[in-house]
């Protein structure tokens, strides 16, 4: 979906926060849902989350920011992230990440310049008895290796 | 008709096994296929199983490409092939097993609440229904359960708190934040047997006079949200949840909130801020939860593990039986995680006072790369590291503690010899610089500073130990919660028991 105008997004938000407005503690429930919309939050998302929560601009970008998960800015087609906790390191997570990085020519938390894949590091995916794992646009992947990982990324470009 | 078994845990997924499931499908258009929980055996997943007069046969780990060969080999009837298991509880990884909270996890359909009755469910909460509130509680205080989030803190306690608070309205929250490397025992029970959640956090409910109530589950758990949110629906249709539980006059709701990928969320007060729609910011305490927590009501907080105990503690003779097992003060079963460089991992649920060393080389089987074990982190990554020489450590918290490490959820992390130890404690130092809430300066300054530190004795700077060793002190006492508090468990644990891997010529040879 491509939304241009910033009218539009905000007209979007509205809709889209509108099934949490009468929930306890609506704010993530918010969040989540416009980030799984937009793929991000948008900027023009920001004021319209507020109002609807009775907090100010500052404080819902104080959200976004303190989570992991949610983003500012779009992230590219495919989001590869890969685990870097303990049980994944055990067998080899960062030579796993290292080849995804040597590939992709990025590291942590960036984008390939053609917008195809984001790489970020995921602390635990639960599937530490199948380590090193990962999470291709939410879709889990245990037992990776090098050979794995080209497979993946053949896939997404 | 025969029934086939594939797991619908995220594990057996992430290895293929709903490809398995489709090829299997299309082969066999008449098969029912049941997505069962994970017996928690990773190795071998996916697990299939089928159903035969001699019992349920297993084969694992099996591919899709597997498929036509199985069948051909007469997998539906049971038929002999290399990846023939034989029946699962046959298996000495799960025979050893004294399975309480994990019973019915990888047996039932985890979403079918009519197998859910017919596997012994929702006798805990037909009990409770009939008895009061100070006979429910007195029930969890004679079980001797300790939460399993970490801390260990008598649960029969925590509610009476919650029970003796007056306020119109109190909560029930389950901590399913998971946070831990090494631990899935939570994941495992959501996705294999989410009606015994449900069921704890019901009796939970009337113990303490609360109507409501949250499961805050991380988003890095897709198939976990899933399951609870699948069981909720159904228990709600059938009376389990709701209006009148069970057809009673008491009522109990719940739903699922899903976190944001914050470490720190799993702490109480900062999963009770996230709830309510903040920053996951720590709360100093007290207040309590237990007297001030969602929503500033009195509010029962607990861990996954701890709730899914409670259904069994309130069967008939359950508080007993389960006080019976365990050692010392550590009372009933912990599901042990055996996790990371291990041949056997998997969920492992076995009275306390079992040895570390039990647990890693004769259920564990060692290294899966068949290298010696050089370490093992227990209790994630705010756990000491230990050496092979602390393995006859008893699986038990005062055990633990006197050897300055802790069990927390129960995860055990196994290493081979090509780990770095200077390594992994720059890792410590790191996540909780990634990870910290930012309210007080020993946790938030300190973990950058023990990273700068950490990486000038890698460099050969080995006078700055000293440095290390002074602000592990600072971190550990003047932080508020246990993510500044007990980051120096992994960093110091990793100095005392692996010092060859901070001095100068490992460091140069790591180059
Ligand atoms: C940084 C940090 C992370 C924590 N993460 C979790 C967690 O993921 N799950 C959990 O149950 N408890 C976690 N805890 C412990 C909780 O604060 C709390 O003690 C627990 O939820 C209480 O439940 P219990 O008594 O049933 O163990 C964490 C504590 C800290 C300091
Ligand atoms: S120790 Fe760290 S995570 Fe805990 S309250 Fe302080 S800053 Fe926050
Ligand atoms: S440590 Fe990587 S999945 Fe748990």
């Amino acid at each position: 979906m491509q939304l241009v105008s910033g009218s539009d997004v905000s007209a979007r938000t509205v809709e889209i926060i509108a099934p949490f407005l009468s929930l306890e503690g609506p704010a993530m429930p918010m969040i989540h849902a416009v980030q799984a919309a937009f793929g991000f939050v948008p900027e023009a998302s920001v004021p319209v989350v507020a109002q609807a929560l009775n907090l100010s601009r500052a404080e819902v970008h104080g959200l976004v920011s303190f989570y992991h998960d949610f983003r500012h800015e779009p992230a590219g087609r495919t989001v590869l992230k890969l685990c870097r906790a303990e049980a994944c390191q055990a067998l080899g997570a960062d030579r796993v990440a290292a080849h995804a990085g040597a590939r992709l020519g990025i590291g942590w938390h960036q984008t390939t310049p053609d917008d195809a894949v984001t790489l970020e590091p995921v602390f635990c995916l639960g599937l530490c008895a199948a380590a090193p794992c990962g999470m291709v646009n939410g879709r889990t992947v245990a037992r990776l290796d090098a050979a794995r990982i080209d497979a993946i990324l053949d896939e997404c470009s | 008709m025969t029934r086939i078994f594939v797991p619908r845990d995220a594990l057996a997924v992430s290895v293929g096994a709903d490809d398995v499931a489709a090829a299997l499908r299309e082969a066999c258009p008449d098969l029912v296929i049941v997505r069962n929980g994970s017996r928690g055996m990773a190795w071998l997943e996916p697990l299939v199983e089928v159903e035969t007069p001699d019992g349920r046969i297993g084969y694992g780990p099996v591919t899709k490409a597997d498929v036509p060969g199985l069948l051909a080999a007469g997998l539906l009837h049971g038929a002999a092939h290399a990846k023939r298991i034989g029946r699962p509880e046959d298996v000495p990884f799960i025979a050893r097993q004294t399975r309480v909270t994990f019973a019915r996890a990888g047996i039932t359909d985890p979403v079918c609440l009519a197998d859910y009755r017919a596997h012994g469910g929702l006798v805990g909460l037909t009990r409770a229904l009939g008895m009061s509130q100070a006979e429910i509680i007195d029930d969890v205080v004679k079980s001797g359960l300790r939460g399993r989030g970490g801390a260990g803190f008598p649960t029969g306690i925590k509610w009476k708190t919650v029970q003796a608070a007056q306020a119109p309205q109190k909560y029930i929250v389950c901590n399913a934040d998971e946070g831990d490397s090494g631990t899935f025992a939570d994941r495992m029970v959501m996705e294999g047997d989410p009606f015994l959640l449900i069921e704890g956090m019901a009796i939970a409910g009337l113990a303490v006079g609360a109507t409501r109530g949250y499961v805050y589950l991380r988003s890095e758990y897709p198939h976990a949200i899933t399951a609870m949110n699948q069981a909720i629906l159904g228990a709600r249709a059938e009376n389990v949840l709701g209006p009148s539980l069970m057809g009673s006059n008491r009522a109990f709701d719940m739903e699922v909130r899903v976190g944001a990928g914050a470490y720190v969320c799993g702490e109480e007060t900062s999963l009770l801020d996230s709830l309510e729609g903040k920053r996951g910011q720590v709360r100093a305490k007290p207040p309590l939860p237990a007297l001030s927590g969602l929503f500033g009501c009195p509010t029962v907080v607990n861990n996954v593990l701890s709730l899914a105990v409670i259904p069994d503690v309130l069967r008939p003779g359950g508080a007993a039986a389960y006080q019976a097992l365990g050692v010392g003060r550590s009372r009933g079963t912990m599901p042990v995680q055996l996790a990371g460089n291990v041949a056997r991992g998997g969920l492992f649920e076995v009275p306390f006072g079992i040895t570390l060393g039990e647990l890693v080389m004769d259920v564990g089987g060692g290294t899966a790369t068949g290298r010696p074990v050089r370490a093992v982190q227990v209790g994630g990554p705010l756990g000491a590291y230990f050496p092979p020489s602390l393995f006859d450590t008893p699986f038990d918290y005062e055990a633990f503690a006197a050897r300055d490490g802790l069990i927390g959820h129960g995860g055990i992390v196994v290493f081979d010899d090509s780990v770095d130890m200077a390594r992994m404690a720059r890792f410590a130092m790191e996540f909780c610089a990634v990870e910290s809430c930012g309210k007080c300066t020993p946790c938030r300054i300190g973990s950058t500073r023990g990273v700068e530190v950490i990486d000038r004795i890698i460099a050969g700077d080995i006078g700055q130990l000293r440095l290390l060793e002074d602000l592990c002190e600072t971190m550990k006492f003047g932080s508020l919660c246990a993510l500044g508090g007990f980051t120096p468990y992994p960093v110091m644990s990793a100095v005392q028991h692996f010092p060859e891997d901070f001095r100068p010529q490992h460091a140069m040879a790591a180059e």
